[in-house]
C-alpha cells in the first residue's frame, strides 16, 4: 500500500476511534453498578438502545444515556433482572431516522439484545417502533410521546412520559383564566415542523382564541432552519403579548431570546415547548438567568419534583456526573423511568420474554417511576402522567401550573424585561 | 405584511448573508485550488467558535481581538490538514475521495470537541452581541453589522491576495494547469498548502461570528454544510466575489420569503433558486472558468 493511502487509512481509523470515544459507550457497559454476588454469577441481560450521541439531538441523547446508565447501575446494585446483571448495549444513531432503524435491527438480530429501550424524540421513535415491532419486542420509551408515535396500530410501544399533545393545555387554560387586565390580548404562535411540537400548538391556540386572545402571527418553520432571525423578527414585529414557541431544542429558543432582546421586544408571556427544560445548558445559551427569567415550558418532571425516587435520582446524578440539581434535565428522568417500567414488568412476569412483558404492560397495572405513576392505555400512552408548566425564576426552574397543584408557586406575570 | 417588515427582512438578509459568505469563502477557495470538497468546513466553523469561546471565557479576550490568535492558529491547522490528508489523495479520484477524507476530519473534530467541551450548547457573549442601534426605524444588532464588515474586509484581503500578488498568480496558475505551473517554477504543493491554510484561517473568523449569533455544540456544523455548499456552487467554484454575491442573494431571498410568505417555503425557494440559476448558468454566477482566467 502506498504511503499516502496508509496516511488516509490511518486518518479514517483515527476518526472512527474518536467517534467511539466521543460518543462514549457505543459498546456495551454494565451501567457502572456492582451487581450482587448472586447476579454476578449469572450471564448478563443485554439491553440494547439507540441514542443520539451526535447530531442535532446529541445533548438530549447523551442525557438519556446517563439516565439509562444510572438505572442500570441501580438495578445491578439491587441484584439485576431476575438475578442477571444488566448490560447496556448503546449504539449511536447520529440523530438520523434512517440510522435508528439499522441500529435496532443490529441490536436485536446481530447483538441478540434480550430487551430494547427507546431512542430520543418522536422523530426517531416512530421508525424505530416499526422495526422493533417486527421482531415482537416490547418497545418502552420515554421521549416519543407525540401522536405520530401511537397512530400506527402497533401493540408493542409504551411511552412512560407525558403524552405531548396535552403539554400546553394547562398553560393555555391558565392564560384564558387570567383576569382581563392581566390576560394577553394578542398571541403569536411559531412552531418547528416536528412531530413533537406541531400537535401541541393548535390545541393551545384554540383555547386561547376562545378566550378572546387574537392571533397576530401563526407560522410553521422548517426543522432544519439555521437562521431564525427573520422568523423571530417577524414575531417581534407583531408585538404580540404572548408568544407560544414550538421548539425542540436549546438553539431555537436561544435564537428567539437573542432576537427579541435585539428588537427591544419583551412579551408578557413566553412559553417554549422544549429547550428551557435543559437546565443549566439553557442558561448558558440564553445568556444567563436574567435572560431566562419568566420563560415558561411544559413538562412532566423537574429536579425539584417532590417524589422520593426522583430525589434519589437527582442525588445519584450529581454524585456521579457532578454539577448541581439544576443540571439534571427531564431526559434523565424519562430514561430512568423506562428502565423502571421494564424492571417492574420483568419482576411481575418472572420472565424476559417480550410477549409476556407486552401483555403485562397492557394489563392496566399502575407502575411507579421517578416521574410519578405510569399506567398505559390501549395505545401505550401513559394516562396517569400529569402535565405541569415550569417557569425560570431567579435562576431556578419553578413549578407554576396548574395553579393550586401540589408544589405549584405563583407564576411571574408579566415576564420581566430582558436582563432585569 | 408591511413595507417596513419587508425592508427589515432585506437588511437582515444582507447582514446575515455577509456572515455566510465569510463561512463559505474558505470552502470555495479550497475547492477552487485543489478540487477538494471540504465537508469538514462546518466542523471547522464550530471549532472556530469554540476557540473564540476559550479565549473569551478563560482568558477574557474580546471576540474580535481573539481573531489575532485564532486566524494564525487556523492557518497552521489548515496547512497541517492539507499535509496530513489532502496531499495524499491521488489526482485521478481526488474530488470523490476528498469527501470521505474531509468527512473523517469533521468526525475527528466533532469527537475531540465532544470529549473536551461536552455536548451542551454554548453561545459567545460580549456586550455587543445583544446590543443594537436604531436607524431608519430598524434596530440593527451590532454583532451582525460588525460581522458583515469583517466579512467584507477579509474577503477583500482574500481577493487582493488572489488577484494582486505573486502568490495569487501562482494559485491561479495552479488552478488552470498544474503541469504548466510547475514547469514555470511554481511550487504547486506549497501553493496548495498555503491556500488551504488561508481558507481555514478565514473560517476561524466565520466561526467566531457564527458562535456569537447562534447557540452551538460540537454537532452544529452539519446543519451548515449543505447551505454553504449551495452558496459555493451558485457562486462558481473558487470565486471569492461570487461567494459574497451568492450568499447575499440566497440568504436575502430566503429571509424575504420567510417574512412575506412562510418560513416553510423559504428553504424550498432557497434551493429552487439554485436550480434555476444553474439551469441558465451551469458554472454558477461567476463560473469557475472565468474565475481561473481573471
Amino acid at each position: 500500500m502506498r504511503r499516502g493511502t496508509w496516511m488516509v487509512a490511518a486518518g479514517v481509523l483515527a476518526a472512527a476511534l474518536l467517534v467511539g470515544c466521543g460518543s462514549s459507550s457505543s459498546s456495551s457497559s454494565s451501567g457502572g453498578g456492582s451487581a450482587s454476588n448472586a447476579s454476578s454469577n449469572k450471564s448478563p441481560v443485554v439491553i440494547g438502545t439507540s441514542l443520539s450521541l451526535s447530531g442535532d439531538f446529541s445533548a438530549d441523547g447523551q442525557a438519556f444515556q446517563k439516565g439509562y446508565q444510572l438505572w442500570a447501575s441501580d438495578v445491578n446494585k439491587a441484584g439485576g433482572l431476575l438475578g442477571h446483571p444488566v448490560k447496556l448495549d448503546v449504539v449511536s444513531d447520529a440523530s438520523s431516522p434512517a440510522q435508528v432503524v439499522t441500529n435496532y435491527q443490529k441490536l436485536i438480530s446481530s447483538d441478540h439484545a434480550k430487551l430494547v429501550f427507546g431512542p430520543f424524540s418522536t422523530l426517531l421513535t416512530v421508525p424505530a417502533s416499526k422495526v422493533v415491532n417486527r421482531y415482537g419486542y416490547a418497545f418502552v420509551e420515554g421521549a416519543g410521546g407525540a401522536p405520530a408515535a401511537f397512530g400506527n396500530g402497533l401493540h408493542n410501544i409504551f411511552d412512560v412520559s407525558l403524552p405531548v399533545i396535552d403539554n400546553l393545555v394547562p398553560f393555555a387554560k391558565w392564560v384564558a383564566s387570567l383576569p382581563a387586565s392581566e390576560r394577553p390580548k394578542t398571541a403569536a404562535y411559531a412552531t418547528s415542523d416536528d412531530p413533537f411540537t406541531q400537535p401541541q400548538i393548535p390545541l393551545a391556540q384554540n383555547i386561547m382564541s376562545a378566550a378572546g386572545i387574537k392571533t397576530v402571527y401563526s407560522k410553521v418553520f422548517p426543522a432544519e432552519v439555521t437562521d431564525y432571525a427573520p422568523i423571530a423578527t417577524a414575531v417581534a414585529s407583531s408585538k404580540a403579548d404572548a408568544v407560544v414557541l414550538g421548539s425542540v431544542d436549546v438553539p431555537t429558543v436561544s435564537a428567539f431570546v437573542h432576537a427579541f432582546i435585539q428588537q427591544h421586544y419583551s412579551p408578557k408571556v413566553f412559553i417554549a415547548t422544549a429547550g428551557p427544560d435543559q437546565g443549566a445548558a439553557f442558561l448558558k445559551a440564553a445568556g444567563g438567568a436574567k435572560n431566562a427569567e419568566g420563560i415558561m415550558y411544559p413538562n412532566g418532571w423537574y429536579p425539584g419534583y417532590a417524589n422520593a425516587q426522583s430525589q434519589k435520582l437527582v442525588s445519584e446524578y450529581v454524585a456521579k456526573y457532578g454539577g448541581t440539581p439544576a443540571d439534571v434535565n427531564a431526559d434523565v428522568a424519562e430514561a430512568y423511568s423506562v428502565g423502571q417500567a421494564i424492571a417492574q414488568a420483568v419482576a411481575a412476569t418472572h420472565s424476559l420474554d417480550n410477549p409476556k412483558i407486552i401483555s403485562y404492560l397492557h394489563s392496566g397495572v399502575t407502575l411507579n417511576s421517578v416521574q410519578g405513576p405510569v399506567k398505559f392505555n390501549a395505545q401505550g400512552e401513559n394516562g396517569q402522567a400529569a402535565a405541569f408548566v415550569f417557569q425560570w425564576q431567579k435562576g431556578n426552574q419553578v413549578q407554576v401550573l396548574p395553579v393550586g397543584a401540589s408544589g405549584s408557586k405563583p407564576p411571574l406575570i408579566p415576564k420581566p424585561n430582558w436582563g432585569s | 405584511m408591511s413595507a417596513s417588515s419587508l425592508a427589515k427582512a432585506v437588511v437582515d438578509g444582507i447582514l446575515t448573508g455577509g456572515v455566510y459568505a465569510l463561512m463559505a469563502a474558505g470552502l470555495t477557495l479550497i475547492f477552487g485550488v485543489m478540487d477538494i470538497i471540504n465537508i469538514a468546513q462546518g466542523a471547522l466553523i464550530v471549532l472556530g467558535a469554540y476557540m473564540s469561546y476559550v479565549l473569551s471565557v478563560h482568558l477574557g479576550i474580546d471576540l474580535f481581538v481573539g481573531l489575532i490568535i485564532t486566524i494564525p492558529a487556523f492557518f497552521v491547522l489548515g496547512v497541517a490538514i492539507e499535509w496530513a490528508f489532502m496531499r495524499r489523495l491521488r489526482e485521478q479520484d481526488r474530488t470523490a475521495m476528498s469527501i470521505l477524507v474531509t468527512y473523517a476530519v469533521a468526525i475527528i473534530i466533532e469527537g475531540l470537541l465532544s470529549v473536551i467541551f461536552g455536548v451542551d450548547y454554548l453561545q459567545l457573549r460580549a456586550s455587543y452581541v445583544d446590543s443594537t442601534f436604531h436607524i431608519l426605524g430598524f434596530y440593527l444588532p451590532y454583532i451582525y453589522v460588525f460581522g458583515f464588515l469583517l466579512a467584507i474586509g477579509l474577503l477583500g484581503v482574500l481577493y487582493w491576495i488572489l488577484y494582486r500578488t505573486h502568490f495569487g498568480r501562482g494559485v491561479r496558475g495552479s488552478l488552470q494547469n498544474r503541469t504548466a505551473a510547475e514547469l514555470i517554477g511554481v511550487n504547486v504543493n506549497r501553493v496548495r498548502a498555503v491556500s488551504v491554510g488561508i481558507g481555514v484561517a478565514v473560517t476561524a473568523a466565520g466561526g467566531m461570528v457564527f458562535g456569537a449569533t447562534n447557540a452551538f455544540n460540537p454537532s452544529s456544523g452539519y446543519d451548515l454544510i449543505s447551505r454553504l455548499l449551495s452558496i459555493v456552487i451558485l457562486a462558481g467554484l473558487g470565486s471569492i466575489a461570487g461567494a459574497l454575491v451568492a450568499a447575499l442573494f440566497m440568504v436575502t431571498l430566503e429571509d424575504v420569503v420567510a417574512v412575506v410568505w412562510s418560513p416553510v417555503w423559504a428553504t424550498l425557494v432557497y434551493y429552487a433558486s439554485l436550480i434555476v440559476v444553474l439551469s441558465f448558468r451551469p458554472g454558477g454566477l461567476f463560473g469557475s472558468a472565468a474565475v481561473r482566467a481573471q
